[in-house]
């Protein structure tokens, strides 16, 4: 990992809908980062966390293909799972879960806006079900649910 | 911050009454009558409200000759955006992952670019 990276994520969210939106920018084309996200062997080696080691279970990323990946740390394994709903040039909409937690279900929206000179704009917005739902991923310290937390916060203190 | 902790936080935020009412006690402190005027709402359930926030450790309440305002606790929120830049920065370290696998992906592109150039040239 470089030491200081030339673009940082943002996250903002709607303080109304439990909807949260990050972003980022990267030095590839759309086409590259799309690349990243649909083969497997690429995606493996960067969805992470650090420090966790990710075995891709199922994988058909296309319209209506399913999808299924465990990370392991210290002997634990934690299953995700999803169906692609749209695999395109872009965009890719898909569902997520954590195996933990199966009753939450959020909706994740992937956009790639080409900048030009070989530089995109990754715009990725999770929908999920319910406040609560939320909660409960924030209980849980699950990176997916507190960068929701997160959104959640930057919404409210933008608001104050 | 215990997780519970900050779960009852955004538990007690998820609701726009009471992201209206920490807005105000962000201005200055309030007594629940003056939190309750704007509002089609009974003193009684900004009440409820204060309660929840008061419970997430949010609002402070304290006598004060005959009033007992509310007080937002600031830190609160200090603490909360320590503990969600931790995962803020979970989110940029796995797009730094990113950025190196594009790099890589890029340096193949023109490898497999410049072969059948190299192929034309001799």
């Amino acid at each position: 990992m470089t030491a200081t990276a030339r673009y940082q994520a943002t996250i903002e969210a709607d303080p109304t809908v439990p909807v949260i939106r990050i972003t980022r920018d990267f030095d590839a084309t759309p086409a590259q980062l799309l690349r990243a996200h649909t083969d497997p062997v690429l995606f493996a080696r960067w969805v992470g966390p650090d420090g966790m080691n990710t075995r891709i279970i199922d994988w058909d990323a296309t319209d209506g293909g399913r999808w299924r990946y465990v990370a392991s740390r210290d002997g634990e394994d934690y299953g995700f799972r999803g169906c692609f709903h749209e695999v395109s040039e872009a965009r890719i909409v898909q569902t997520f879960t954590y195996e933990g937690m199966p009753e939450g279900v959020s909706l994740e929206t992937l956009t790639f806006e080409d900048l030009g000179d070989g530089r995109t704009r990754l715009h990725a917005q999770s929908l999920v079900d319910s406040f609560e739902g939320r909660d409960a991923w924030l209980a849980s310290g699950m990176e997916t649910g507190v960068n929701e937390g997160y959104a959640k916060l930057d919404a409210l203190v933008g608001e104050l | 911050m215990e997780e519970a902790q900050i779960s009852k936080v955004f538990a007690a935020l998820a609701d726009p009454t009471r992201r209206d009412i920490v807005a105000r006690l962000a201005v200055g402190d309030a007594t629940v009558s003056d939190l309750a005027e704007p509002y089609d709402i009974s003193v009684q359930a900004v009440s409820k409200h204060i309660r929840v926030l008061a419970d997430a450790g949010l609002v402070t309440q304290h006598r004060e000759a005959q009033r007992r305002p509310c007080h937002l606790e600031a830190e609160v929120f200090d603490l909360m955006t320590r503990w969600i830049e931790r995962y803020r920065r979970q989110a940029q370290a796995r797009y730094e992952r990113l950025d190196a696998v594009l790099a890589d992906l890029q340096a193949d592109e023109n490898a497999e670019m410049t072969v059948p150039s190299q192929g034309e040239a001799s």
